[in-house]
């Protein structure tokens, strides 16, 4: 799929742009993913004795895959109220870069806060990949209608698998759950390195994958955290080190 | 109609403990980011922050893996991953043909090995 020139009169249309942004969700096979993940969500929200309503809205409200299995996992298990809240918090950190880095790309001079409170619900690791991606073929007046057509588009795709995987779960055999539990490292590993851009991108990423296993010896319960923060810090070190050169 | 809400009990701590928490740092981005110039050496260092902590997720499926993927050895998940990789280089950086080969690698080892 190619998105209209950057010139085209079609941009102008919102309607149009709005589509745009939807059909996007076609163009990615992190959808696909998407998809099993929340199969797997729903599955995993029947077993631990959640309301199809109550799975749905996790889905809606939360819009983090780790977050939710987190929840579901840690809630379905008999932990408190707080207990569940802090491990989705530690998870949801990684929100915040996230929204940092992909506001500047969407807003244009006169955009006010209240005009990002969407997109910015709809930031999380998929959206945020996307973003890099596809915004910049989309003139930059229209880039947040376009994000609300693609985070619409995601949310639905995700909406409706988490329904099917509601209605699946007593059926899942091991072999498929297994299957699908593994498409979410495979392709977020394989989609961020699709999008490094710079050394420092790169360095992230290998270092991140390196740093977790040995920092989750130690068992600090933000493992996670400590890992991630280290190892963008070296490779960003890296790059400011090299552009002194 | 009830029986799809369940008990609003189970409602409000998904606000409480689900959305609340996810929602208070997206917003914290939103106030933090619109004084953020696009190009600016702090994006760097938080792309870098924001890949690696992904790159930390993923290896933490892989070594602590959840649930059904627990029943594939080590070996296999790890090995997977590196034919996954090998596709998506051998492929010029095909993201589909990458997850593919993986996952193909992983049932083909599953059901050859039981």
């Amino acid at each position: 799929m190619a998105l209209p020139a950057l010139d085209s009169p079609t941009w102008q249309n919102p309607v149009r742009a709005f589509a745009w942004g939807m059909w996007s969700v076609t163009s990615t096979v992190l959808t696909l993913v998407l998809f099993a993940t929340y199969l797997g969500i729903g599955a995993l929200a029947h077993d631990s004795h959640f309301s199809l309503g109550w799975a749905l809205a996790s889905t809606g409200l939360v819009w983090a895959g780790p977050a939710q299995i987190i929840l579901i996992s840690t809630l379905g298990s008999g932990a408190t109220l707080l207990q569940a809240a802090v491990a989705v918090t530690l998870s949801a950190i990684r929100l915040l870069p996230m929204v940092v880095s992909v506001l500047p790309s969407v807003r244009s001079p006169g955009t006010k806060r209240r005009h990002l409170i969407l997109v910015t619900h709809f930031i999380a690791v998929t959206l945020w990949v996307e973003c890099v991606r596809l915004l910049p073929q989309v003139p930059r007046g229209h880039r947040i209608t376009f994000t609300h057509g693609l985070g619409c588009g995601l949310m639905s795709v995700c909406l409706v698998a988490t329904g099917l995987g509601y209605g699946l779960a007593a059926r899942l055999p091991q072999l498929f759950a297994a299957a699908i539990l593994l498409l979410t490292p495979l392709a977020f590993l394989l989609s961020t390195a699709r999008n490094c851009r710079q050394l420092s991108d790169v360095l992230a990423l290998v270092l991140g994958l390196a740093l977790f296993p040995l920092v989750s010896m130690l068992h600090t319960g933000v493992d996670i955290l400590i890992s991630g923060v280290s190892a963008g810090t070296i490779a960003y070190a890296v790059h400011w080190w090299r552009d002194r050169q | 109609m009830s029986e799809f809400v369940g008990d609003w009990h189970a409602l409000l701590v998904l606000l409480l403990a689900g959305f609340l928490p996810n929602e208070v740092w997206r917003v914290m981005g939103l106030w933090l980011g619109a004084g953020i110039d696009e190009g600016s050496e702090l994006l760097v260092w938080v792309r870098s922050v924001a890949t690696a902590i992904l790159a930390g997720v993923i290896a933490q499926i892989l070594v602590q893996p959840p649930g059904a993927l627990a029943s594939v050895p080590d070996w296999l998940r790890y090995a997977a991953v590196f034919a996954g990789c090998a596709a998506f280089l051998a492929t010029r950086r095909s993201t589909l043909a990458g997850v593919l080969c993986g996952e193909l690698f992983m049932l083909t080892g599953k059901w050859w090995f039981g």
